[in-house]
């Protein structure tokens, strides 16, 4: 580096080098090794997916990317500089954006707030808060989002808060964008809006990390693909020339059937509904909402974000109250008052955001796991601790979570496993209702399909479910019965038989009738 | 395209060197904080008498109010809230079953009217933060100065004497044998919050709750009786000390107590109880109580005056909680 290159040369090295290069970056934490030696490039003007199971490391290689964590070894160059970011401050001023798994937004404050946090536009050295909510606006509209710059992030639905997210980077004005399952959390329509704002950065040459679980999405929007496994790349190559099968069997390092709907005996339905909902309106939105769930059925739920699938399991599960209408339980009217009183009686919610609703995220997974086992779990007036020791390990094992130890905090797992970890902790209680609410947000296809089967399992066993789910193919794979929600209200009840294709089934949630 | 790709490690089984690498040692920070501190005292003010029987017993004796209240406080900071109102709690209780056992001549009514003054404080205290949704530092905050002030109008300041020699030997100032009544009283305080808080279902709830109170609520913790039992059972404790106090010093007085929940909170922070909840330690707040005990001990043996010990009190305690929390 003695020599300086002249202006010529540094803009030929320029236009040629790859947007983002990593070499033969190694990673560990408390001695288990994470990353092993990966390899990464990504082009100008490319997206690029970044597949893998649950705990391959995908996460971990952006964070490095990114200035969160510290490589061990190996070496990353960034529009061919060779970089060594000790920050995120000193990734976002070599232009590295990244839009997070988990959300990096202040709740309280505006959105246009977090979107210009430690950038903010001053004016005679104060902040400049017109400016500010003008740009933001400007940003989102961009993007092709609705949505006030002023309101506060907290008071609005999570699928928002990966808008906000978004729109946080592009402030930024990234040359590398990291995008960490950015559908995770979004409805169809707003990943439509995604996506073809993706396209308007990759014509501006920005270069984007794509990673998903979601197979569609990588061909929709990916030029090359790159697959980790347990911390090693296994594949990387064009989108084009590769066959989802291939794509899937790099993944999950076996063959994987694809989603498919399986048809199940019907349920019996001369008999008492276990589950009978009458004329339902709360604050919450839900307004005159009724249908029955009988035992054995799989019941999904579609709608738009803010249809009113939420506020229902809310409503169910006691957390919010009815002001009018009837929630009948076998029969009986539910009384249903709070969760407590919902879990006595059986029933289960695995709600929409695992971070602020799921989980403790500073105790350990088996703390977490036993939480709602502790009421079953006492020896005279102490918590049996070998007992639940076992029970933990056998969730554990059910699920295939994939740790390093039991008793370290769940925060330190992967998404999806944290996401495994919620579902663990449930199906430990082995509920006569059991609702879902995005029950496989973050989780890896290998484990996705394991899921629905065990759904079905559950249903077969004279459980009766309710899947609430923004992935249409995967609620149609598992679901007898869907509801159509919208603003609050059933729209449609349709037998599972009666609905040809994803297709159709959009066009109901939309609200356009054939 | 990188083909080599090496079976994954053995799940479950990490090295003994990454073992040793996982440990934690911030929440051993107060151990070794005490060993350093009573190293440092016993090497220095050994011509002092520092190491003799009796001085050490004299630590214990002098920290033990502040250690069982700890225990109490423990709870209430794991589960995110905080209880200020403990030392003029202390000081009401003193008073009032200071007058209690003057006018009756009975020890059970100077108990039970010092017990009544922890059950209304903390059922106040916990209705407020539970049921109005109050923090529960304005509501302790507030309560701090009605004690103390109900303490002062009913004795009109001045200190009430207890003569009632049972009720003295059994709090705080007699003996069992050669073991001071006061050592007693940590030990089976600290014991009943080492067992409640890690070992019955009530503490993994309290930890639940101030951990992520709405995944607990989700998951079906009952939220609101976990943080109503936890501010009654501190103000209850607090109650007790006072009554130490009264049994130890022969007398009810507004002024036992005062300042005492500063020194409280720092023995449980020091201990390794997160300030915001979801983890805490009854052994750590105990040691975290000696460990203030110690240093006062030790400065006044030094000969330091009080203005110097504060300062040095105060650099201490900021040394003790940067340690703690650096990684
Ligand atoms: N801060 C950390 N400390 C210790 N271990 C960690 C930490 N972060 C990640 N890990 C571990 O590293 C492994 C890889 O995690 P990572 O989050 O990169 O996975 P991922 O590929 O993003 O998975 P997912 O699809 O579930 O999001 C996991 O086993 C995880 O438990
Ligand atoms: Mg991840």
């Amino acid at each position: 580096m003695s020599e300086r290159p002249s202006a010529l040369d540094k803009r030929t090295k320029r236009t040629s080098a790859p947007a983002a290069e990593m070499r033969d970056i190694e990673k560990g934490f408390n001695g288990t090794p994470v990353l092993k030696g990966v390899d990464f490039t990504l082009a100008r003007g490319e997206v690029h997916a970044l597949a893998g199971g649950n705990g391959a490391g995908k996460s971990t290689l952006m964070k490095i990317l990114q200035g969160v964590h510290r490589k061990d070894a190996g070496v990353i160059r960034i529009g061919g500089r060779e970089v060594d970011f000790s920050s995120t401050a000193d990734a976002e001023a070599a232009g590295v954006g990244m839009v997070f798994q988990e959300f990096s937004l202040v709740p309280t404050l505006s959105v246009a707030r977090n979107i210009f946090l430690n950038h903010e536009p001053r004016r005679f050295r104060m902040i400049d808060d017109k400016a500010m909510i003008r740009r933001a606006g400007e940003i989102l509209q961009g993007m092709g989002v609705d949505l006030d710059p002023r309101a506060e992030v907290r008071t609005l639905p999570t699928g928002y808060w990966q808008l906000t997210e978004i729109a946080k980077a592009l402030a930024l004005d990234a040359k590398v964008l990291i995008m960490d399952e950015p559908t995770a959390s979004l409805t169809k329509t707003e990943s439509e809006a995604l996506f073809e704002l993706i396209g308007r950065l990759k014509a501006q040459g920005v270069g984007i990390v794509y990673v998903s679980h979601r197979m569609e999405e990588v061909y929709r929007i990916c030029d090359r693909i790159t697959v980790l496994r347990d911390g090693g790349v296994v594949l990387s190559d064009a989108v084009a020339d590769l066959s989802p099968e291939q794509i899937v069997a790099a993944i999950v390092g076996r063959e994987v059937d694809a989603l498919a709907w399986v048809e199940r005996p019907a349920a019996t339905k001369d008999t008492t509904p276990l589950l009978e909902v009458r004329n339902l309106t709360a604050a919450n939105g839900v307004t005159d909402m009724s249908f029955t769930l009988h035992a054995g059925e799989i019941l999904g739920l579609a709608g738009l974000m803010g249809s009113g699938r939420t506020e229902l399991a809310k409503l169910i599960f006691g957390i919010d109250r009815p002001m009018s209408g009837e929630i009948l339980l076998r029969g009986e009217p539910a009384g249903i008052t709070n969760p407590r009183i919902a879990i006595a009686k059986g029933i289960a919610l695995v709600p929409e955001d695992r971070r602020l609703q799921g989980l403790v995220l500073d105790h350990s997974v088996r703390e977490n796991l036993l939480l709602p086992l502790l009421p079953g779990l006492n020896r005279g007036p102490l918590v049996d601790d070998r007992r639940g020791d076992g029970l933990a390990a056998r969730l554990i094992e059910r699920l295939q979570i994939k740790l390093v130890s039991a008793n370290r905090p769940v925060r330190l797992l992967s998404g999806g496993n944290q996401q495994k970890v919620v579902l663990a902790k449930w199906l430990g209680r082995d509920p006569d209702l059991l609702i879902l609410d995005e029950p496989t947000a973050g989780v890896d296809i290998g484990t996705k399909s394991e899921i629905i089967e065990r759904i079905r399992e559950l249903a077969d066993s004279g459980k009766a479910v309710i899947v609430i789910s923004s992935e249409l193919a995967e609620l149609l794979a598992v679901s007898d019965r869907v509801l159509v929600l919208r603003n609050g209200t059933v729209t449609d009840d349709l037998d599972r038989r009666d609905i040809d294709d994803e297709e159709s089934l959009q066009l109901a949630i939309q609200g356009v009738r054939s | 395209m990188t083909q080599t790709l090496a079976p994954p490690p053995p799940a479950g089984a990490p090295s003994r060197v990454s073992r040793l690498r996982g440990i934690d040692w911030r929440s051993y920070a107060i151990y070794i904080g005490f060993a350093v501190v009573f190293l440092l005292f016993a090497i220095f003010l050994a011509d002092d008498g520092f190491l003799s029987g009796t001085n050490l017993l004299n630590i214990f004796r002098q920290t033990a109010i502040i250690s069982v209240m700890a225990v109490a406080m423990t709870f209430v900071i794991s589960a995110a809230q905080i209880d200020l109102s403990i030392g003029s709690v202390a000081g009401l209780s003193s008073v009032c079953a200071a007058l209690a056992i003057s006018a009756t001549g009975s020890a059970l009514f100077g108990v039970l009217a010092g017990l009544a003054v922890g059950l209304v404080v903390g059922i106040v205290n916990g209705s407020l933060v539970t049921f109005l949704g109050m923090p529960s530092f304005l509501v302790t905050l507030a309560m701090l100065g009605i004690a103390f002030g109900l303490a002062q109008l009913i004795t009109k300041s001045a200190p009430v004497p207890i003569l009632h020699d049972t009720f003295n030997a059994i709090f705080g100032g007699g003996n069992l044998g050669p073991i001071p009544g006061l050592l007693l009283w940590t030990v089976v305080a600290v014991a009943i919050g080492w067992v409640v808080l890690n070992k019955t279902r009530f503490g993994r709830q309290v930890l639940a709750t101030g951990g992520n109170r709405v995944a607990a609520e989700y998951t079906g913790v009952n939220t609101r009786r976990i943080t109503f039992t936890v501010m009654l059972v501190s103000s209850v404790v607090a109650a007790i000390a006072g009554m130490l106090y009264a049994g130890r010093l022969e007398s009810g007085r507004y002024q036992w107590g005062t300042g005492d929940e500063l020194s409280v909170i720092a023995a449980v922070i020091l201990g390794g109880t997160s300030l915001f909840g979801g983890a805490g330690s009854v052994i750590g707040a105990l040691f975290g109580s000696l460990l203030i005990g110690l240093i006062n001990n030790g400065l006044i043996l030094a000969g330091f005056d009080n203005s110097q010990q504060q300062i040095i009190r105060g650099l201490i305690i900021i040394v003790a909680v940067a340690l703690a929390r650096k990684r």
